[in-house]
Formats: C-alpha cells, structure tokens, sequence
C-alpha cells in the first residue's frame, strides 16, 4: 500500500517537473524569438520576411472561410439565446448591448483562438515533429542555421500579426451574423442596430478581446514548438503530440482568458 | 588505462594537415557512458570511415563530431577549433565550412529539390537567386541529379534523396564533408553508384570526408583508413590493408559478420526466464 502511494506521488512529483520544465522551454523560446527578430540581421541570421509572409498566409488568409463561417453561425446563435432569454422579461429589444459586448469581449477572440489552435496549432507541432524525425533540425542545426530564427520566429511573428487580425475579422462577421437575426425576427433595421453597436461598443471593449487573441497567438505558437520538440517515436508520436498540442493550447486560452477577464475587470 | 588509450590511432610517417582532431572524448546519454576517451585524427584530402556494429558508438560519435552531442569530457577540433567552445558568430561560420549527408536525407518536405540545395547559399551568401540556382544546379549535374529542380521529396527514390542531401551537403564547397551510413537501405547498383560518387566529390573538390557506415563493401571500396568502433572503444584505425590483417578477435568477427558467443552460466539464464518484475 505504502509502496503504491509513494509510486504516485513519485508520478505526480515528474509530471510537475516536467510541467515546470516545459514551461521554462516554453520561455526560453519566446525570449530567442524576440532576440533572433531584433538582433537576427546583427549576426547575420535574419528573420526572412518571405518566410513570415507564408506562415500568415497559413495563419491568417487560409483561415478566414473557416472564421467566416463558424462566426456568422455563432453569432446568429448568439441572437437566438439572447431573444430567447430577454423574452422572459420582455426585453428583447436590448439583445443588442449582450451580443455587442459579449462577441468582441469574449466570444470574437475565443472561437478564433480556438479555431487556429485547433488548425495551425496542430499543423505546427506536426510539422516540428516531423522535422525533428527526419533529422530536418539536425541539418539546420549543422548548416549554421538557427532552428528557432528559422521555424519559430516567423510562425510566432506571424501568429502574432494575424491572429489579432483575424480576431477583428471574426468581431465583424459575427456582429453581421448576430444583427440579420435580429433585424429578421425583431424588425429592427441594420442600420439602427450599427447605431446601437457604437453607441454600446467602446474601444477598450475592442482592444480588451484584441489584447487576449494576441496572448492566444502566442500560446498556440509555443504550445505548438513545445509538443512538436518532444516528438518521440515516430509517425505514432507525431500524431500523440499533435493531439496533446490542441488539448493543451485550447485548455490553456480558456484558463488564460479567465485569468485576463479577471484581472482587467477588477 | 582505457582500451582506447592502448590501442590508438596510429599516426601516418608524413605530416599532414589535421582537418578534425579527437582527444580523450567521452560522451554520455543521461547515465550511460557512450564513447570512452576516444582520440581521433582526420587528415585533410583523407576519406575516413568510422565502422562498427549495432550500438558500437558510431552514431554518438558523428553526432559529437558535429556538435549536436556535447562531450562530458574531452574535445573536437574541427580546422583547429572546438565547437563546443567557440561563441555562436564562430560557429555559424565554422559551419560553413562542414556538410554532412543524413542517412535518411533530411531534406525539408516543404521545398523542392533546387530549394533544398540552395538553402544554404540563400541562409549564408548575399549572392542574386540566378547565381544561387547556377551553383545549385552544377552540384546537381554533379551527383547526376539535373533536370529534377521541381520535384518535391516525396517523390524521389532512395538513391535520388541521398544524391539530393549530397548536392545539398557540398554547394557551400566544405572543406569536411560527413555521411551518415550513405549506401544503406540501397540496392547494390545503387549503393556502388553512391560510393562512387563519395570517391569523385573527394577527388574533384579535395575535401576531407568521414563516413559513417556498418556496410564492409562500401568501407572497403571508399576507405583511405578505416577506424574500427566497439563497444565505445576504437579497436583500431589504419588503412583497409591494415584492417583486413588485424588479429584483433572482434574485428576479425565484424569483418566476418560473425556475432560473438555469449558464454551463458545455466543459474543465470534461469533466474532471467523466471524473473518476475511487478
């Protein structure tokens, strides 16, 4: 008995180092993305920006049908929970302050976050965990080329720029998706409801949801270089990795947009 | 003494340039002692192939060569300085002048053949992308490669990736090139066409190459001198004559592909069947 509960805690006490120490690699990754962006063309190691610009493509513009469309959905669900609960107090007519404050505050940066997690999140630590299989790293490693100047800093810089972008695109789509609903089943023009948006939305509201999505980014990235990094074992591993990266990404922005929702309201 | 110590690398009668220079090198991964105190000269112009049997060392030793295993002890000096204790400026061009040939290739899947060779001028020269795709396409005539810029490294054979990672590993024109078990995993036509091609780049461009290989044929053709790995320990380095007439028992059994008998005692063989582990 005794044995078995000095087993568990011995597993318990390596998961926590483990944790701890991918944390800190996690850390020391962000600090050498900012070192490689800044000093980079001192050391005759830029940033390439043709390589940026392929990973926002993958990032951003790839994205955007897919954020259309669950953006539109969501919104209209949005409406048609808030008509349905204002309607017990005949309120429906103020479903609008909900939706507004509620799609940029909270929704527009989470279901983005979300959806890249789920998208470039995975592609990343599956393309690093390959990389690192077939002794891709390696061979960046013996040609004098810097791993983390080369495959992570454009994927961060790039996470970085779009997923904010894409946070606002999916703001926009949202609200649209949220206000034919509303105009359809309340009457209220489109015009009167943009009016009733400026009047409910302010820019902190904006830039609150805009600041999360960019902290989104980043975890996506180095949740992703993380679990691509300790790839191990093949084809199988790839896909455990790839698996645990969106697990750990997802879990980690919503803790991280408690965290933020806290701080900043207080 | 150490066993490496005792039997070490026999120095040539000439004195030449030493291009890599291995002393006392001791590796470990985590507890385990990998390489004991291994020394090792490379001679400029030399093609060196470092053999030996399944988990003789041979991979944590070109891996340690290249600087991507730190040594607990002892040092490498590649063109007279240690990577291990060059700042990152040093390194990076230092490097520059190394190629090494994965055994797998290790070309990037997200670019095409003529990317893949080209990404060291792009990563190291300021040269205008026709002259980096010129050089590129003549170390492509080279390893008899012209012609496929395009394709991607899904779709090349085994022989064509090897010859693909090899044009990659020379277009900086190193003055080392490393291969990792070049012909292994190849038809024998093939595996003879790399050996070749391994015995050209030398005579050609006059670079020192170490080949990683457990294959006795392809040793043998290449070889200017043969280090012998085992168990960790160099049995011996000389030239493929000297190998060959060694009365050293184990590499008389890697020579042969003999295995060597295990002398089992019966209590012990039975103790490991009947082992119960919780």
């Amino acid at each position: 008995m005794s044995d078995r509960v000095s087993d568990n805690l011995e597993r318990v006490g390596r998961a926590a180092i483990a944790g701890v120490s991918e944390v800190g690699f996690g850390a020391v990754l962000f600090a050498q993305s900012i070192f490689w962006t800044l000093i980079g063309h001192k050391r005759a190691q830029p940033v390439r920006l043709k390589i940026v610009f392929e990973r926002c493509m993958e990032v951003g513009i790839a994205a955007v049908p897919i954020v259309t469309m669950m953006s539109i959905t969501i919104g209209m669900m949005l409406a048609i929970q808030g008509i349905y609960t204002l309607s017990t107090f005949g309120a429906e007519q103020q479903v609008t302050i909900g939706v507004g404050i509620s799609v940029v505050r909270e929704f527009g940066p989470l279901i983005t976050g979300i959806l890249v997690a789920g998208r470039t999140g995975s592609s990343l630590a599956a393309r690093i965990g390959t990389m690192r299989i077939n002794q891709e790293v390696d061979a960046l490693e013996v040609m004098g080329v810097n791993p983390v100047r080369f495959i992570v800093t454009p994927a961060l810089i790039a996470m970085v720029v779009m997923v904010p972008v894409l946070t606002f695109w999916a703001d926009l789509v949202m609200l649209a998706g949220a206000g034919w609903y509303i105009s359809v089943e309340l009457g209220i023009s489109m015009g009167a409801y943009i009016e009733s948006l400026r009047e409910i939305i302010k820019v902190e509201d904006v830039t609150h949801g805009l600041g999360k999505s960019l902290l989104f980014g980043i975890l996506i990235t180095l949740v992703g270089v993380i679990n691509g990094a300790l790839v191990e074992g093949g084809a199988e591993g790839v896909g455990r990795m790839t698996t645990r990266s969106v697990v750990l990404a997802i879990s980690a922005i919503i803790v991280t947009d408690m965290i933020f929702a806290f701080i900043t309201t207080r | 003494m150490s066993e490496a110590a005792v039997i070490d690398t026999p120095q040539p009668a000439e004195e030449r340039e030493k291009v890599i220079e291995v002393r006392d090198l001791v590796t470990h991964y985590g507890p385990r002692e990998i390489l004991h105190s291994v020394s090792l000269d490379v001679y400029a112009g030399e093609i060196l192939v470092i053999m030996g049997g399944s988990g003789s060392g041979k991979t944590t030793m070109l891996n340690t060569l290249l600087g991507l295993v730190r040594p607990t002890s002892g040092y490498v000096r590649l063109l007279g300085e240690d990577l291990n204790a060059i700042d990152d400026v040093a390194r990076t061009k230092l490097r520059q002048k190394m190629g090494v040939a994965f055994q797998g290739g290790a070309l990037f899947t997200s670019m095409n053949v003529l990317q893949n060779i080209m990404l060291p001028l792009r990563e190291h020269t300021t040269l205008d992308e026709t002259t980096m795709q010129i050089m590129a396409r003549l170390k492509m005539e080279v390893v008899s490669l012209s012609g496929f810029d395009n394709l991607m490294p899904a779709e090349l054979s085994g022989g064509m990736i090897k010859r693909a990672a090899f044009a990659r590993a020379v277009v900086m024109d190193p003055r080392i090139l490393f291969c990792d078990e070049p012909s292994a995993g190849l038809d024998p036509v093939v595996a003879s066409a790399i050996d070749d091609l391994i015995i050209d780049l030398r005579d050609a461009m006059g670079m020192s190459i170490v080949v990683v290989t457990h294959e006795l044929e392809s040793a043998f053709k290449i070889a200017d001198r043969i280090c012998v790995l085992d168990r960790g320990n160099i049995l011996m380095a000389g030239t493929v004559a000297e190998v060959k007439a060694s009365d050293n028992e184990r590499i008389q059994n890697l020579l042969n592909r003999r295995t060597e008998e295990e002398i089992l005692d019966p209590d012990e063989y039975l103790r490991r069947l009947t082992e119960v582990k919780d």
